[in-house]
């Protein structure tokens, strides 16, 4: 084991995290709101937004990340047409592509979190609301989501971390995050163990950050 | 007692199995089956390309039986130093930097590295030499390179990971470049055509036989590379000998001695020009 060069590496491997950072955040606000907006159309009676909603969950809870990140980046990418139009001024960064991906594949899971939460709130709160007079919207905007997003703190927590680690994908589709800059350097000093032990330590203290933030946060709004 | 004959047998075990993988007498060589022509593979995933039929031509003039496996290019060396397999063949240049981990035969083919771009880029008509050499670059080099640094400023250079290219590109000699890097070769070409890459930096050929097989209208532009950043040759790439002494280190010694002398005899008897002309198309062998 080469320990100067864990030691040295570090820095860059740090400096790294910002960008696995911002990739992880920005996916999961703009996923949070995928998934609510999903998780909505999920429980509508009308069949078609309803089988609509279920489509979408099911098809990027069912590829792996990385083959969307490749449809998404390279496949994208081939068609001619698609090229020509507007939309390729944010395809044409992988940047964007990788938030786009990460995005969709969250906004899935998170529905589905979601999706149950809400089933699961019991109707007596709602009777509750009801019966003193409060309209069904300030119910659903006032008790339903703030319950329901309780209800997922735990399960959220998970999707979080999950999602950090999906992240490293984005080392394939050109993006120096962690994981990117971990295999750059490999690729000179040919010493991959100590390189991704210590980009792996670096991972692993940021789930344990995220760990106890969604403790911290299940905690404070706990219904006792 | 009992604890006394379950070490005993485990560690026989172990033997058995350490013995069993170096006492195989196949030479086991690995290539990425991704940088064609050097190597790459068919429909049905089969090794093929210049450097696997040459792998079995010198494994005959060893006289010893190949096995020629695949092995992603970014964890070529880790795997070589791990004895995963014995030797590499995948297009490596003999550089420097390379002479730091692992230690290369003598060459067996050379070939120059140029930019490409798609048609009609305004890289195109670089104004500079067919080519330039950079072990020791006279004024016209010079003059190229620094041709070559304002046309690249601010452009995104797209090359795979872990290259001579790469090298080249962070080297300094051609300005602070926006590099872009890839797993394989594959994927630099993939985003040349779509156009998220503005030029990109490989060996020529790998280039032309893109071009070749889809169509596209990739371009080569400015000099051709060689020498400095870009090695001298490609080689088989072979563990340090003195960084294990004993029966493995005197066997890595002795594979590396056998492929020099392997080599000479192939080129004698002109098996790696006619190789080369056939994948390559010209002669390529040094």
């Amino acid at each position: 084991m080469d320990l100067s060069l864990m030691a040295s590496s570090l820095p860059k491997l740090l400096s790294a995290a910002v960008i696995t950072i911002k990739l992880l955040s920005v996916s999961l606000i703009i996923g949070l709101f995928i998934g609510l907006l999903f998780a909505i159309l999920r429980l509508s009676k009308n069949y078609i937004i309803n089988r609509f909603a279920y489509a979408y969950s099911y098809v990027f809870r069912g590829t792996p990340l990385l083959v969307q990140i490749f449809i998404i980046y390279y496949g994208l990418g081939q068609i001619e047409y698609f090229r020509s139009t507007f939309l390729w001024v944010i395809f044409k960064e992988p940047y964007w592509c990788a938030i786009i991906a990460f995005s969709l594949n969250t906004g899935a899971y998170t529905s589905e979190i979601l999706r149950s939460a809400f089933q699961t709130i019991k109707p007596g709160i709602i009777e509750a609301g009801k019966s003193l007079g409060i309209s069904n919207k300030i119910i659903f905007y006032k008790i339903q989501i703030p319950v329901a997003i309780r209800q997922s703190l735990p399960a959220y927590g998970n999707e979080i971390i999950l999602m950090m680690k999906g992240t490293s994908l984005a080392s394939t589709v050109t993006l120096m995050d962690i994981t990117g800059v971990a295999k750059h350097i490999v690729s000179t000093t040919y010493k991959p163990l100590e390189i991704f032990i210590t980009a792996g330590g670096i991972y692993l203290l940021m789930t344990f950050l995220i760990h106890n933030l969604i403790k911290y946060l299940e905690k404070k709004y706990s219904f006792q | 007692m009992n604890i006394f004959k379950k070490t005993i047998f485990s560690v026989l075990a172990f033997l058995l199995i350490i013995g069993n993988v170096y006492a195989s007498d196949k030479i086991r060589i690995g290539t990425e089956g991704a940088y064609p022509p050097w190597n790459s593979k068919d429909a049905s995933g089969k090794l093929i390309g210049f450097e696997v039929e040459l792998a079995h031509s010198l494994c005959r003039y060893i006289g010893r039986q190949c096995e020629v496996v695949e092995q992603d290019w970014d964890g070529m060396i880790p795997a070589l130093q791990m004895r995963k397999f014995d030797a590499i063949m995948a297009g490596m240049s003999i550089t420097d930097e390379r002479k730091k981990v692992i230690t290369f035969s003598q060459g067996y083919a050379d070939e120059v590295a140029s930019l490409a771009v798609m048609k009609g880029s305004s890289l195109e008509g670089m104004n500079t030499p067919a080519g330039i050499g950079l072990s020791s670059p006279n004024s016209d080099a010079k003059k190229a390179l620094k041709t070559i640094t304002s046309v690249l400023a601010g452009k995104t250079v797209c090359t795979q990971t872990g290259t001579i290219h790469q090298n080249f590109l962070e080297s300094g000699d051609v300005g602070k470049v926006n590099v872009r890097t890839y797993k394989t070769q594959d994927e630099v070409n993939l985003d040349l055509a779509s156009g998220r890459c503005d030029v990109a930096l490989a060996a020529a050929v790998a280039f032309t036989d893109y071009a070749d097989k889809s169509g596209k209208s990739v371009v080569l532009v400015g000099p051709t590379f060689s020498g400095g950043a870009f090695g001298n040759g490609v080689g088989v790439g072979l563990r340090q000998a003195s960084q294990l002494g004993g029966t493995l280190g005197a066997r890595d010694a002795e594979l590396l001695k056998a492929f020099n002398k392997a080599i000479n005899q192939a080129r004698k008897d002109g098996v790696i020009s006619r190789l080369a002309i056939k994948h390559f198309g010209f002669d390529a062998s040094m």
